[in-house]
């Protein structure tokens, strides 16, 4: 009944956001439904929250490598979760935005979450210029290619391409650089996104035709004992 | 602690504490001690973060840890507030919704000869949240299998339908796009034929590389039969297409990350050392 | 003086590269400190001397301008604040000019996000944009903040056919029925245009397969650079506009701010970062050619043994 039960959960639910979309009677319950899922995926929130706490306070406790630094994120996590929860320094008080400009929730946002979550994503930029100067090579053709259009994009995108070929003659200006970028984005790479969007289509549309049946059940892990 | 970590650490605080002094001469207004504080404290975990580029720090390490936590935190609220109280409290409890003041709603599911009442149909997602928390409790992990096959199910459902829509026949239907455009005769073609860019040739051009790309690019995903002859020919062609299509991808993608580059720099520049407008 | 930065600045970038360059013909590599210190020095560089550049903007770019400028004063948007921090330096842009756009041509504004962050990062706009540029508005009235909803594409799903079932109040506890902006709105067919400002998940093709597509709703984006040639095969049919990374961020402010002089002399922050954009892009183009001589002269060698 382990596995039962999660698989009759999945038919019934799959089924109703399927049918819902065709039985206007329905669709009601079929809101309904979906309301419930957005419900649970915060409790999925409480639930990532918590592993944190629960292997970072394993970590400290039984002091393990780099243990001091589970205490920075303890702290960071209980002090914002405070703050947060509790509506501590809103200005608007309980029925206030939680993110209302002036608010404590908003400053550490702004102060803690901000930079850092910005420059986390800033160092990939240091990273994609080694990757262009140590991995980029045109082996074959096929990478030529690939380098060809990534060039005409990159130079497409600043005012270099502009000066480059602004010479052209009208009968030309396909090829002015900026426009053979325009020209890429809306004819090869949309035929390749499309091609490539078509299959993933197909493959969603299958795992979830298996999801719902039942005949795919790698989520429910396995059954020990 | 060696000697090198304690000098590097003296020479933070006193760049801090300095910092923190000059912006707060700089500032007006009652704040400006704080602002001048919370400034400098942005400036200072960016500068951590980034001196990883250099090596993993001990700054580094500190920074990291503190987004992870103040990260997990900051959705949890927003999801509290906005979903748990805004949605699920003012349909199932009066004396909660004023306690949290949000206006209770109530209602039920109404099918005419019956009427179940929200507040007791919205349980279940109670129920389903808590069996999920019990993923936590190692004995009894085997429970949240139930909230999770609920959230697989929808996902499933709602999926299923929107792709097969939106990214299957919405896109084949948008590829059969017409291989002759604007066409007044050979004529006519050939007189005005030109690599304008707003002229009929490429107009032509692009629909046929978009027909002829989507159909070779499926052709080259088709691996159930030999790319051999004309169908190997096809699959090498939207190859071609595919490599277009990524190298377009990476101009794009490095466009974006100097961008976040920027970004901070600019924060640097302009918020904290106030050099630049 | 300005005119000197630059030439030093093009000295010094322009002699780093050539002596990669050399150093390549030669065989030798750099370490990949070198290259980091050499595109912070590119970015920073362009930075401090405030180059900018005029910006035409592209079809994809102009059909969104053109469309929220062509519906008639008053109609309903709705913005999406569907980003985080890492990719607010690329889309708050976007999110700024499409507000003051939408503004300034007199329509109302209804605001919601999927992201949890959305909500911070809309305080950014609110403050920086509403209150500084059109103080004159009234909230409930001209623009409305809903807030955030947990829930993905579970949330487009319900708002797709009832929006008060979903956001009952707004972000401030308001209840729907006491906001005047929203009298008449069942669902978000009754939206004159959608926008999506984001680039992750969920994001613009989300509000495309789960609003634009079932509603028939005109839906646009302002995305990130990563995610924008995805959206590509979308457009026109499904989307009617899209804003693709800083580039078209700049093309729109400078479009817009050309257009409605009484906003000439507004921030544009997407500008001022197509400079620095501009010579890194030029750096990694020149990495790339200097890694392949590299590699090619290795090969040589390789070859010759």
């Amino acid at each position: 009944m382990r596995r039962e039960i999660p698989l009759g959960i999945t038919i019934f639910v799959g089924f109703l956001a399927i049918i819902s979309f065709f039985c206007p009677p329905i669709e009601g319950l079929g809101e309904d439904f979906t309301l419930f899922f957005d419900i649970i995926a915060v409790f999925a929130f409480f639930l990532g929250g918590g592993n944190l706490v629960r292997i970072h306070a394993s970590k400290l406790i039984k002091h393990k490598a780099d243990w001091a630094y589970s205490i920075v994120t303890l702290v960071g996590f209980f002090v914002m979760l405070a703050v947060g929860l509790f509506k501590i320094g809103n200005p608007g008080g309980i029925s206030a935005s939680l993110t209302a400009p002036g608010s404590l929730f908003s400053i550490l946002y702004m102060n803690l979450h901000l930079p850092l979550g910005s420059t986390m994503y800033a160092l990939l930029a240091f990273y994609v210029a080694s990757a262009s100067y140590r991995a980029f090579r045109a082996k074959n053709l096929e990478a030529t290619v690939l380098l060809v259009a990534a060039f005409i994009i990159l130079l497409g995108s600043t005012p270099f391409g502009q000066m480059l070929t602004f010479w052209m003659p009208d009968s030309l200006d396909l090829l002015e650089i900026p426009n053979l970028a325009v020209w890429i984005m809306s004819s090869p790479n949309l035929a390749g996104q499309r091609a490539i969007m078509i299959g993933i289509g197909l493959g969603v549309v299958s795992m979830s035709l298996r999801l719902i049946l039942g005949i795919e059940r790698t989520y429910l892990g396995e059954d020990r004992g | 602690m060696s000697r090198a970590s304690i000098v590097v650490l003296v020479l933070v605080c006193v760049a801090f504490a300095a910092s923190w002094v000059v912006r707060a001469g700089a500032n007006e207004g009652d704040a400006a001690v704080r602002d001048a504080f919370l400034v400098t404290l942005a400036a200072f975990l960016t500068l951590a973060i980034f001196s990883f580029m250099y090596r993993d720090n001990p700054y580094y390490k500190f920074a990291e840890h503190l987004f992870v936590g103040v990260s997990a935190a900051y959705w949890m609220c927003m999801g509290f507030w906005s979903t748990i109280v805004g949605n699920l409290v003012p349909r199932i409890s009066e004396s909660l919704s004023d306690f949290f003041q949000v206006p209770y709603s109530g209602g039920g599911l109404d099918f005419g000869l019956f009427y179940f009442s929200y507040r007791y149909f919205y349980l279940i997602p109670i129920i389903l949240g808590i069996l999920l928390l019990m993923r936590l409790v190692p004995k009894a992990g085997w429970i949240s299998r139930w909230p999770l096959a609920f959230i697989v199910g929808t996902f499933a459902g709602l999926n299923l339908v929107r792709y097969l829509q939106s990214d299957f026949i919405i896109q084949i239907s948008a590829s059969f796009v017409p291989l002759f455009v604007d066409w007044h005769g050979f004529g006519h073609f050939f007189s005005g034929l030109s690599l304008a860019a707003n002229g009929q040739f490429v107009a032509m051009l692009s629909n046929l590389v978009v027909f002829l790309g989507v159909i070779c690019g499926l052709i080259y995903f088709f691996f159930s039969k030999e790319h051999v002859g004309w169908f190997g020919g096809a699959s090498r062609l939207g190859i071609w297409i595919l490599m277009i299509t990524f190298g377009a991808s990476f101009g794009y993608t490095v466009m974006g990350r100097i961008s976040l580059l920027v970004g901070r720099l600019t924060f640097l520049f302009g918020d904290w050392l106030g050099i630049i407008g | 003086m300005g005119n000197i930065g630059v030439i030093l600045m093009l000295v010094l970038i322009g002699g780093g590269l050539l002596w990669l360059f050399i150093r390549a013909l030669r065989g030798r590599e750099v370490d990949r400190r070198v290259v980091f210190a050499f595109i912070l020095v590119s970015v920073a560089l362009p930075l401090l001397l405030t180059i900018t550049f005029e910006m035409k903007p592209t079809p994809v770019v102009e059909a969104l301008y053109d469309r929220i400028d062509s519906l008639p004063s008053g109609s309903r948007i709705l913005i999406s604040f569907d980003f985080d921090p890492p990719m607010a330096p690329e889309v708050q842009p976007m999110a700024d000019v499409i507000t003051r756009h939408v503004l300034a041509k007199g329509h109302k504004a209804i605001f919601m996000t999927l992201w949890a962050t959305g909500q911070s990062q809309f305080n950014v706009t609110l403050q920086d944009v509403i209150r500084a540029d059109f103080p004159e508005k009234v909230e409930g009235v001209d623009w409305v903040n809903l807030g955030y909803k947990a829930g993905n594409e579970g949330v487009l799903n319900v708002i797709r056919t009832d929006f008060k079932k979903m956001f009952p109040t707004d972000v401030n506890t308001i209840p729907w029925d006491s906001i005047p902006i929203l009298r008449g709105i069942r669902s978000c067919s009754d939206f004159e245009l959608v926008i999506s400002v984001g680039g992750g998940k969920p994001g613009v093709k989300e509000w495309v397969l789960f609003v634009g597509d079932p509603t028939g709703v005109p839906t646009a984006g302002g995305v990130a650079a990563v995610v924008a040639p995805m959206l590509y095969p979308y457009y026109p049919r499904q989307m009617c506009g899209i804003l693709g990374g800083i580039k078209a961020a700049a093309e729109y402010e400078d479009h817009f701010r050309k257009n409605y002089p009484v906003f000439s002399d507004m921030k544009t922050p997407a500008l001022v970062m197509m400079g620095p954009q501009t010579v890194a892009h030029v750096v990694i183009l020149a990495f790339i050619v200097i890694g392949n001589v590299l590699f090619f002269v290795a090969r040589r060698k390789e070859v010759r043994r």
